[in-house]
């Protein structure tokens, strides 16, 4: 079962970008390998180079000191290393059991009853709850990372790589994977787990590689030092900027007594008042209904009951579209960037002469060039005004969505600011944000890292299930009393309190 | 209308039927791989011409249906090679070879025209055959009808019972999943693009050595039946045995066109002409209904149990396309 993967001097480039500029690395079997680095750092190209999903412009891999030669990821099954790749690579309309049995050889039937079984098995063995009839797009991202690890394993993976498996997933579910993987260690798997986040490698690996503009950057064994590790992925030390309390303001957005329906959803009965200049955090697990509050927040769904005021201005806006609410300064910026609220295809620049409207039939080409350059210095975006927006890494795709907000703003709707970006931009983007709120604007916004909401909000609102939590301060939080509350534990306490108050 | 003239209708049905599912299966086995072949229409006209040629020429019919099933081929290669391997539109490489493959039909066809050729004589099959009600009706048809209703349950089987089936709605959903599972992507889009044109190919020698025997040029009223196929592949689902339920409604709905003519006299004729394509378009809204908020949101009101059997009917109902279908896919 034990395999000792080698990489030799893996080169790869994109264009004139050197995704792996010559990396080595050397993992030992039966343990957990760390590869951390920033967004673009070159970790994702390497994985799927070991996986054979990109051919290397050279290098080589040894498997137990013997030169492999994965060409394909067919070729790397064979050789037993199997890769979780960072989006789910599976097969939503299909059942759990048919997408466990694709691209296994065999004979003509599937045998469908016997695999059935299997993935029972296996799932059984973790503590997955997985049924093999159901279907894959209802599984949370979490329960579709179980199915797929179920299926490596079961094709004979001996080498099994996740890349970015942390990113989407909720704080039970990645204790289990992490579980799950410390087994399959013990139990002689070589294990490389890619993340950008410390506090996930910091908590499971047994040795960490760190890459850096696609070199390898330098490598550490536990106790990790967590400034050591910042200034090997960055270059440079990072801090954190320290909290500053707020004094409330005037309301700005006023809910009262609001009831939503979606088709799986019921909300009922949710009052807050956002204050100016306040950030509010909305916490919970995919799915709990913070987006479907924060979606009517900028009217793109329809309360059943209640009412949204917007108070600065004594707006009644129940019932409003969305474009009343963008005039009256609510900006919304979805999860899926590039799907809702990017247009690809089309430029940076031309997203700013798009997002600031201007006059007359003609685009008046010096001047969107000039707002271009200058937009991308003061959002240090790393692109130039004709790259194409999807060409952009996602951190940088995010400082251009926040580029491309008008000013002024009374109110600041966030979904996942930061999903998927590193510490660097992290900062960066929040830093951008909390100088929207010294300016006058609040912000309310989803997330569903534990560490962001206590971070940089002043009150948290714990949704589970479609109840809410009245809005809690975040100075009276920490990670394990949040994620209590976002499993459904101890809301008699939070509820009794609020009855009281 | 008596009994027995109403099962010698029925099975004139069954076998006006038989060319659009050799065509509708041809081409949802394509699509099902991820690529759209537009070529239908031209190549059908194409196929039906060549295969007439070549069975007059040879006097042989098995000549004449390869020669049709090669036809398919042909086209089906041309639409893969410029769309997997040149990485080109197939919506405007298929757009184009219609209307290419059409006018080819009408101008190489001419030395043909209006030739009396062979024919697929009927094939009754001995005992079944005299049977009542179910003989006429099913056992004294050409082997081309008895194998149509063949090709949509192997379809059925193939794509959804077998391994190699499994893979292949894979490499039509998410090319790059399948790939990532070691599936010959580009290899296999090729095989059944191929494959699915030369089953389609079938259709036009069903018209030209049986259904509509001869080759009369443009007025062989083939013309506009390639459109159909790939709206009927829609209305199918890229399921078989939906895409046949499909093909069977239409030609009832034309030979119902041409039965009510005579009763309705005061009806303009084209009403009846054309009333199959706004039906199909109605019943292809009642079968997506499941897709629309309203429903969704108005079935969460139902209990539990009720509401789960009514949403697994509405989600077999529902017809989603496959989602690579007609985009490239480059392995590295
Ligand atoms: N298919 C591709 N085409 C062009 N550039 C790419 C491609 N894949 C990755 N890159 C570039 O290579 C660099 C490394 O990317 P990646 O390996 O995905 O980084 P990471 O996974 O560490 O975030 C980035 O600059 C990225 O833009
Ligand atoms: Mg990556």
């Amino acid at each position: 079962m034990d395999v000792r993967v080698e990489l030799r001097d893996i080169e790869k480039s994109f264009g004139p970008v050197k995704a792996n500029a010559g990396i080595s690395l050397d993992i030992p079997s039966g343990s957990i390998q760390g590869i951390l680095g920033e967004n673009g750092a070159g970790k994702s190209t390497l994985m799927k180079v070991l996986s054979g999903f990109i051919r290397p412009d050279s290098g080589r891999i040894l498997l137990d000191g013997k030169a492999a030669s994965i060409g394909s990821p067919a070729d790397a099954i064979r050789a037993g290393v199997g890769m979780l790749h960072q989006d789910p690579l599976d097969f939503p309309p299909l059942r759990l059991v048919d997408d466990f049995v694709l691209g296994r050889p065999g004979g003509i039937g599937p045998e469908r009853r016997s695999a059935a079984a299997e993935l029972a098995r296996l799932a059984g063995r973790f503590g997955f709850a997985l049924d093999p009839e159901g279907y894959v797009d209802a599984l949370t991202v979490g329960e579709r990372q179980q199915l797929e690890i179920l299926r490596l394993l079961w094709i004979g993976a001996r080498v099994l790589i996740l890349d970015e498996p942390t990113t989407g997933i909720s704080l039970p579910q990645k204790e289990k994977l992490f579980a799950t993987l410390r087994e399959l260690a013990s139990e002689g798997m070589t294990v490389l787990f890619v993340s950008h986040k410390l506090e996930d490698v910091e908590a499971l690996c047994d040795r960490a590689a760190v890459l850096r503009q696609g070199c390898l950057a330098g490598e550490a064994e536990p106790p990790f030092s967590s400034e050591a590790l910042v200034s090997l992925m960055f270059g440079k030390a990072v801090e954190l900027a320290p909290k500053r309390r707020l004094e409330p303001g005037r309301s700005v957005l006023a809910a009262k007594g609001v009831c939503l329906e979606s088709p799986r959803l019921r909300i009922q009965d949710l009052s807050l008042c956002v204050r100016s200049g306040e950030v509010i955090g909305l916490a919970g697990m995919e799915g709990s209904g913070q987006a479907l509050f924060l979606g009517a927040c900028a009217g793109l769904a329809r309360p059943v009951a209640g009412s949204f005021c917007l108070e600065a201005e004594g707006l009644d806006m129940t019932g409003r579209s969305h474009l009343d609410y963008k005039r009256a300064g609510v900006a919304y910026l979805p999860a899926a960037r590039l799907e809702q609220a990017l247009v690809p295809g089309l430029t940076l620049g031309e997203h700013f002469t798009l997002a600031e409207g201007g006059r007359g039939l003609f685009v008046d080409r010096k001047a969107a060039a000039k707002l271009a350059e200058e937009r991308i210095a003061a959002y240090n975006i790393k692109g130039r005004p004709e790259s194409r927006i999807e060409e952009l890494s996602g951190g940088n795709q995010q400082r251009a969505l926040l580029a491309l907000l008008t000013s002024p703003l009374s109110l600041i709707l966030v979904e996942h600011p930061t999903r998927g970006l590193d510490i660097e931009s992290t900062i960066y983007i929040w830093g951008k944000l909390k100088e929207r709120c010294a300016a006058g604007s609040s912000i309310v916004f989803i997330s569903s890292d534990l560490d962001e909401i206590l971070q940089y909000s002043d009150r948290v609102l714990v949704f589970f299930a479609g109840r809410a939590s009245p809005p809690l301060d975040a100075a009276s939080l920490d990670v394990e009393r949040l994620g209590g509350l976002i499993g459904g534990k101890g809301w008699d306490e939070i509820e009794g309190k609020a009855g009281r108050a | 209308m008596t009994g027995d003239v109403l099962i010698v209708n029925l099975a004139g049905l069954l076998a006006s039927a038989a060319p659009l599912i050799f065509a509708v299966i041809g081409e949802t086995i394509s699509e099902r791989a991820g690529v759209i072949n537009l070529s239908m229409n031209g190549m059908i006209l194409l196929s039906a011409m060549g295969s007439f040629s070549v069975a007059l020429a040879t006097g042989s019919l098995a000549a004449g249906f390869l020669a049709g099933a090669a036809i398919g081929a042909l086209v089906a290669l041309v639409v893969a090679a410029a769309g997997i391997s040149l990485r080109q539109s197939q919506v405007a490489v298929g757009f184009v070879l219609a209307l290419l493959c059409r006018d080819l039909s009408y101008f190489l066809g001419n030395p043909v025209m209006g030739q009396v050729g062979p024919r697929l004589p009927p094939a009754p099959i001995p005992l079944l055959a005299g049977l009542p009600v179910a003989g006429p009706l099913l056992f004294r048809q050409d082997l081309m009808t008895y194998l149509s209703l063949l090709l949509v349950a192997g379809a059925w089987l193939f794509l959804f019972k077998t391994r190699p089936g499994l893979v292949l709605r894979g490499i039509g959903e998410k090319p790059e999943a399948a790939y990532a599972r070691g599936a010959r992507v580009k290899a296999l889009r090729y095989l059944y693009t191929v494959l699915g044109g030369a089953i389609a190919g079938l259709a036009g020698p069903i018209y030209s050595l049986s259904v509509k025997a001869g080759w009369k040029g443009s007025i062989s009223g083939l013309d506009g039946l390639g459109w159909i196929v790939l709206s009927i592949t829609i209305f199918g689902g890229w399921k078989p045995f939906r895409a046949a339920f499909g093909c069977y409604l239409f030609a009832l709905l034309q030979w119902l066109g041409l039965v009510l003519q005579p009763l309705l006299p005061g009806l303009p004729s084209q009403v009846l002409q054309v009333a199959p394509f706004p039906l199909m378009i109605l019943t292809l809204l009642l079968v997506n209904l499941g897709k629309a908020e309203w429903v969704e949101r108005s079935l969460a009101t139902l209990p539990g149990p009720a509401r789960r059997r009514l949403s697994r009917v509405l989600r077999a109902l529902n017809a989603t396309p496959p989602a690579a279908l007609g985009t490239p896919f480059e392995e590295d």
